[in-house]
């Protein structure tokens, strides 16, 4: 028995007057194949010089995995019959690329696990009061709604912790979405293309830079300046207002280009009908080209938050060691933020299993879900209120 | 007299109009220049952000030795041969060096289990002669000690604890290069003024020198080199990239190449990648610091650089395969199916039609990856890397990076410290430079054998 071995793609096959044939990728391929099929199976090759639009009205082409095998085992008039070859290292690379898939759902249920673990036996272990889920239910309560972290009395109130991190996270968007923005319309809207290609790069250095730097920057730069201007008694060393002025810098870059790519996005026609009713430059820019990009802008401003959330080494450096709630909020005063903290307890000889090891994954947790929200929310900004243009 | 007033209104309202005009076109030039002055802010900002670095790497510096060179040798330390300098840590160090052997040779847990053994025991990696090695470290006369310092230390090292154990070389303060150049009247005249600083001498200093590159980590601020931290670092980044890059463009593959997006399991891993990107980056240390610290400590020995580079591969991986699916997308349809047609199969042409073609763009992501892990700091604090490493690390050895130096240098209050950690940055800055532009190369040279 003549046998015929082919390479074909495994997606596709190829339905003929009801019959199943084979699977091919491309119409010369096509030809080729059909009529050595057509030799073989006594078809007639009337469909074979058609142009690939017959292809369409007499040939069905199906996606299935590993039809043709099943199709063609199943050709029960005994004359010579097309297999395909099994490819055993294909399929051998076609899995290992699976499973180096496979690592990056492991990492996120490596988190979520360790996180979870960690802060159920935290959440269990804290002032046990018998039941445990009278124990976890308290701790929780206590944990969300307590105003002060202090370890060593058993107090653990997110609060603090906290409220430091939405200072920062707040006056870092101060700084980073108006001049993000503007710098967005800028680079769009007014910008030549060669004073573009020269300022984009500029931005770019300013996200590459690492964060450390952005910490040195602050503790020598952004709280003397602050000392200068508001005097020493008013501002402390360490102090909120410096680290998230600073964080604002490292975001900008974030922001100016997710706000600039929605920006470009809208479409010219938008402009010219705006300008053809009379409006200034400014003001089709202000009323017609920032609302048709406000999807892609909100976006930015909220992957700016999430990243000022979770940023470390700046606050870590500038905003101070010992979580302080203060209510009103003082800029120009020590505080700790959720990740300072963690990196502040950790960068110590920290024992494994105690409660402070325990109390560090309860905030990564925490930390954790704020910033999956807020980018969650961010995709569903961008796709909820994308405006399609042709 | 009905249109004349009409007339007359619309020379009114014409009137208002270009008044009104003249008003919109002023409020538009007001908040173009507002526009303009977000992006030049951004570009003081990197401006203020490099100056005030660079600032701090050359100035004038104010030392003192507690126990001027000249006081034990009549040449400096830079010229004596390493018999010389052992000389000098025998007779200049207290209990003729015993101290320094015990402490830096043997460990002083070590000693204190086994006073009675003889040296060549207790000392490990340094050969020493059979009539040294016999005795014991109370049995140490002067002359077998400096045998003992010429064995085991190099001359740097002993130069290094010449001056730091027996001279006592202190960094009284240090001046900006601005300071420097604009205010000297002023710093000559608090170093001759303040009553504490009797001998300081004052002298032109780079923070960024070829000895800071090459010397270990010592208390001294002004002696203080960042060879570990160095080391660390390229050693963390390349076997970050050992994992990661595999991995990730393997994942890349498979999402690009063969996944069909119907399955389930395919959307979940597209979704997860996207969310992995916005993770923190210091929960990838708690990450790193439960399984591949505590969990894995029999495979990573614990606190080492492979935990830092495992944790760090898991940080850059998201990067690496959005960078890599960009660039299998941007490869044309056409030399699939040519080599489709030529007859290879789905891992052929994936390997040898649509890889090379895309490598360009996905060394240039990988490369954007081991960018941000050369810089990150906060997921090596919590994986716990040292703050003090004198010697060079290995992959199984507690280690610090330079971030980390950055970081620890920026906190000590000590003068000195905080002109050192800016030394580390622009070195830091240098080896992103570096990267960058290898980056740059590979893509243009990959582009010419493509065009070829």
């Amino acid at each position: 028995m003549k046998r015929y071995a082919l390479n074909l793609h495994p997606n596709t096959f190829v339905r003929y007057q009801n019959r199943n044939l084979f699977s091919l990728y491309q119409w010369s391929t096509l030809k080729c194949l059909l009529n050595i099929v057509c030799d073989n199976t006594g078809l007639t090759p009337i469909h074979i010089r058609g142009q690939k639009q017959d292809m369409a009205t007499t040939i069905e082409v199906k996606r299935k995995n590993g039809a043709i095998e099943a199709a063609l085992a199943n050709d029960a008039s005994g004359r010579p019959r097309i297999e395909k070859r099994g490819r055993p290292f294909d399929d051998f690379m076609r899995y290992l690329l699976l499973a180096c898939g496979t690592i990056s759902v492991l990492t996120t249920l490596g988190i979520v696990w360790v996180l979870g673990s960690e802060a159920l036996a935290f959440f269990t272990s804290v002032n046990d009061q018998g039941n445990v889920f009278s124990t976890v239910l308290g701790n929780l309560g206590n944990f969300l709604t307590g105003t002060q972290w202090q370890p060593g009395a058993g107090l653990f109130g997110i609060w603090p912790l906290l409220e430091a991190t939405l200072m920062t996270s707040f006056m870092a968007m101060l700084v980073a979405v108006p001049l993000g923005l503007g710098a967005a319309v800028y680079l769009s809207e007014y910008a030549s293309q060669r004073t573009r290609s020269t300022l984009k790069p500029v931005l770019e250095v300013l996200a590459g830079i690492p964060t450390v730097v952005y910490g040195y920057f602050a503790i020598t730069f952004m709280t003397p300046l602050l000392q200068g201007v508001f005097g020493r008694d008013t501002v402390q060393f360490y102090n909120t207002a410096s680290a998230g002025l600073v964080m604002g810098i490292m975001i900008l870059p974030t922001i100016a280009s997710m706000s600039e790519d929605a920006l470009t996005a809208v479409p010219r026609a938008l402009r010219e009908a705006s300008y053809g009713l009379g409006a200034t430059k400014f003001e089709t820019i202000s009323k017609v080209v920032i609302p048709a990009g406000l999807s892609g802008i909100l976006a930015a401003a909220i992957v700016g938050i999430s990243r000022a959330v979770g940023e470390t080494m700046i606050v870590a450096l500038a905003a101070g060691a010992g979580p302080r709630f203060s209510f009103p909020p003082d800029f120009f005063v020590a505080a700790e933020t959720m990740t300072g903290h963690i990196a502040r307890i950790s960068g110590g000889d920290l024992s494994y299993g105690s409660i402070d090891y325990q109390s560090l994954f309860a905030i990564g947790l925490a930390l954790f879900i704020f910033t999956l929200l807020l980018n969650m929310l961010s995709r569903y900004v961008t796709n909820r209120f994308r405006e399609a243009y042709q | 007299m009905a249109t004349m007033s009409t007339a007359r209104e619309r020379v009114k309202d014409e009137a208002k109009f270009t008044a009104g005009l003249r008003n919109r076109h002023l409020r538009g030039q007001i908040w173009m220049r507002f526009f303009q002055a977000a992006i030049l802010l951004g570009l003081l900002a990197l401006i203020t952000l490099m100056f005030n670095v660079v600032n701090r790497v050359y100035g004038l510096t104010a030392v003192r030795d507690a126990v001027p060179v000249s006081t034990f040798s009549d040449r400096p330390l830079e010229e004596l041969n390493a018999s010389e300098l052992a000389g000098i840590l025998v007779a200049q160090l207290p209990s003729g060096g015993r101290v320094l052997v015990r402490d830096s040779l043997i460990g002083q847990e070590n000693y204190n289990n086994n006073r009675e053994a003889p040296l060549s025991q207790l000392i490990q990696g340094v050969t020493l002669p059979d009539d040294v090695g016999a005795l014991t470290l109370a049995q140490l006369q002067p002359e077998n000690t400096q045998v003992i310092f010429e064995n085991a230390f190099t001359p740097e090292d002993m130069r290094l604890t010449i001056i730091t154990d027996i001279v006592g070389r202190e960094v009284l303060e240090s001046w900006t290069w601005s300071e420097s150049l604009f205010n000297r009247a002023a710093i000559d005249e608090k170093v001759a003024s303040t009553a504490d600083w009797e001998g300081a001498q004052l002298e032109w200093r780079s923070w960024l020198n070829f000895s800071f590159l090459t010397s270990r980590m010592t208390t001294v601020a002004s002696e203080s080199g960042v060879r570990a931290a160095l080391l660390g670092s390229l050693l963390t980044i390349f076997l970050t990239v050992v994992v990661a890059f595999p991995l990730g463009v393997g994942t890349a593959i498979y999402l690009q190449e063969y996944s069909t997006g119907d399955h389930w399991f395919e959307r979940l891993i597209e979704t997860n990648i996207r969310n992995l990107a916005g993770v923190p980056s210091i929960i990838y240390g708690l990450l790193g610091l439960a399984i591949f610290v505590r969990a894995l400590e029999g495979i990573t020995q614990g606190r080492t650089i492979i935990s830092a580079a495992l944790t760090m591969a898991l940080l850059i991986l998201p990067v690496i395969i959005i960078n890599a699916q960009e660039a299998l997308r941007a490869v044309p349809p056409s030399i699939r199916e040519a080599s489709f047609g030529l007859g290879a199969t789905k891992w052929q042409t994936v390997f040898r039609s649509v890889l090379p073609a895309a490598m360009p763009g996905i060394l240039t992501g990988t490369i954007l990856g081991m960018s941000r892990a050369i810089g990150e700091t906060a997921p090596l604090i919590v994986i716990g890397a040292s703050t003090f490493i004198a010697n060079d690390p290995t992959l199984a050895s507690r280690f610090t990076v330079l971030p980390i130096q950055i970081y620890n240098w920026t906190k000590d209050p000590r003068e000195g410290f905080s002109e050192i950690a800016a030394a580390t940055i622009v070195l830091l800055l240098i080896v992103l430079l570096l990267f960058n532009a290898t980056a740059i190369i590979l893509r243009q040279r990959f582009r010419r054998s493509l065009s070829a």
